[in-house]
């Protein structure tokens, strides 16, 4: 039960980009197309689920056995940056088609501060490695929720009017604000 | 200028010479910021615990509890003038927050009455929930000095006397879910406690 | 070019969040007030001059193709420091950016700088890019910053300037989006001049 209580908070109550701020780099930047939306969400899906497991078996096994946890911040990005490179050297592998299709998002992943601010938020929460599980797949299922809602608004936001010194970004920026808005409705719903 | 080979070796050899100068740097840092971490988190628990309760000379050291409804323990702070034992300081939380965890010392008189409450720890919305802040808002002032045996710790919606902050009912429930939790185990400890 | 230009390029032309747009994690999340913006532009501008120093000093010692995971490891020590330093001396500023001071290793502008400047360029140019990046950083956030509490908490810098509550809705998180579109959209306009 209370697995669903941390997938519907990660999900709604604290999405990931509308509420924490963590993944808008790639929020802004990438999603003017559903497709290739949904196609970082997936990437973001793998990596961050297996980020946060490694993270959280380096910190409880390691960082906090040793008194190490000042090596925190060095340990986690070391091990995302290697997952994102292995991820992309066996995707080449096993799906060339399917490396294709992520093309640049992949490399782009290790900078994508919801990957990093999740494994860290994990260790803030005091999760057990059943619970953090849980907590990235739902956060990294709120992330991709929110760029493709966006990535549609998008799309149809690019077949309308926008006032001159707007367009592009900073209408962007206005849509995602009343995205935010939405959002905040879902408070108070665990 | 010439730039290195990419060999294995040469490549390995750099990450673990970075790596190794960079852990001997934090440790350094590390151990020279230790003292005056936890240092600034002394004062911060100190002053907290000096606004909760009334004058005193000498704190016990802090006792851990743990609440029978859970596995997250309560520190209990009892303080002194000279002699006489003038009330206990406890840190307690609740999880029923609007956004998670909230950390407050709520500080007790022998009799078990409150003597006052001082938000440690929260994130609560801005202008709204954070209005149980005294800096923000003037909630927790009717704490003061109540005696929670005829002062129910609950908001007036749900048959308390507690008037609850208007537009966030959520996190006074939740103040007051944590200032009853601490009431409790006060009295628990206070009548010979039972684990 | 010359260094005044380098300086000062990160304040307008090429300021990293409103013309260049990186670093934008940061920018929404702790510009609830002025001084965190400003603390937390400071930080980053730190990070950002000292990891510009050490990676253009060891540039030629790194092979091309370990350099990002090593400029990954000098840039998260100085985060780390910076953290470590903000706990122990200015406690209250580092509750309250909080998670987002880890985040600043990953913030796209550190690593960014570091890739496109400092390993390709002097000792000197490098600290002075780093610099006028970082206080533009600071700058912008400093600016987001102050608007989201004038108009929320109608105070600044902790300053009440009027009583009463503000429009909340800026110091919560719509509020950081819609500052950000019309200062952008302002930056550009005046760009374009």
């Amino acid at each position: 039960m209370e697995y669903i209580l941390i997938i519907i908070s990660a999900i709604f109550v604290n999405n990931i980009v509308l509420a924490q701020f963590l993944g808008i780099c790639p929020f802004v930047g990438v999603s003017s197309k559903v497709k290739t939306a949904a196609g970082m969400g997936g990437a973001v899906l793998f990596v961050m689920t297996i980020a946060t497991i490694v993270t959280w078996l380096i910190q409880t096994y390691v960082l906090d056995k040793f008194g190490l946890q000042y090596m925190q911040t060095i340990a986690f990005i070391l091990v995302i940056a290697s997952l994102v490179q292995m991820v992309e050297i066996i995707l080449k592998k096993i799906s060339p088609s399917l490396y294709q299709a992520l093309g640049v998002f992949l490399p782009l992943i290790t900078t994508n501060c919801a990957i990093l601010g999740v494994a860290l938020l994990t260790v803030q929460k005091d999760f057990n490695l059943m619970q953090a599980v849980f907590f990235a797949i739902g956060n990294a299922g709120g992330f991709a929720l929110a760029l493709i809602l966006f990535a549609g608004i998008r799309e149809h936001l690019d077949l309308v009017l926008v006032p001159k010194g707007m367009r592009g970004v900073p209408a962007a920026l206005v849509v995602a604000g009343i995205l935010a808005l939405a959002f905040m409705g879902f408070a108070g719903l665990v | 200028m010439a730039k290195k080979e990419s060999t294995i070796v040469n490549m390995v050899m750099t990450l673990l010479i970075i790596t190794g100068v960079a852990s001997v740097a934090l440790a350094f840092v590390y151990n020279a910021t230790k003292g005056p971490i936890a240092e600034a988190k002394q004062a911060k628990l100190e002053e907290a615990i000096g606004n909760v309760l009334p004058e005193f000379d000498k704190l016990s050291e802090e006792k851990k509890i743990t609440p029978a409804d859970g596995n997250d323990e309560l520190s209990f702070y009892d303080a002194y003038k000279g002699e006489t034992y003038v009330g206990t300081a406890i840190k307690t939380f609740t999880d029923k927050g609007f956004s998670g965890r909230i950390w407050i010392m709520v500080g007790f008189a022998p009799d078990g009455s409150i003597v006052n409450t001082a938000v440690l720890e929260h994130k609560e919305t801005p202008g709204l929930g954070d209005k149980m802040d005294v800096a923000k808002g003037t909630f927790p002032l009717q704490f003061k000095e109540k005696n929670p045996a005829s002062f129910k710790l609950s908001v007036t919606k749900d048959g308390g006397d507690v008037q609850a902050i208007t537009a966030a009912t959520i996190s006074s429930r939740a103040f007051c879910d944590a200032t009853r939790r601490a009431y409790d185990n006060f009295m628990n400890e206070k009548n010979g406690g039972t684990e | 070019m010359n260094q005044l230009k380098n300086f000062t390029k990160g304040f307008i032309k090429e300021n990293p969040v409103f013309v260049l747009l990186l670093g934008l994690c940061p920018v929404l999340g702790v510009t609830t007030s002025a001084i965190n913006g400003l603390g937390m532009g400071l930080a980053t501008t730190f990070v950002l001059v000292m990891s510009n120093l050490v990676v253009s000093l060891v540039k030629s010692l790194i092979p091309p193709k370990v350099r990002i995971p090593s400029f990954i490891v000098i840039i998260a020590s100085f985060v780390t420091i910076v953290d470590l330093a903000m706990n122990a001396y200015v406690p209250a500023l580092h509750a309250q950016l909080g998670i987002f001071i880890p985040l600043i290793v990953v913030n796209c502008l550190v690593l960014g700088r570091a890739e496109a400047f400092a390993s390709k360029n002097s000792l000197g140019s490098s600290i002075v890019d780093g610099l006028g990046m970082g206080l533009g950083f600071a700058f912008a956030l400093t600016l987001l910053g102050a608007l989201r509490e004038i108009l929320g908490s109608l105070s600044i810098f902790g300053f009440q300037i009027a009583k009463g509550d503000g429009m909340l809705v800026f110091v919560l998180a719509p509020g950081a989006f819609l500052g950000l579109a019309y200062l952008i959209a302002l930056m550009q306009r005046i760009n374009k001049n």
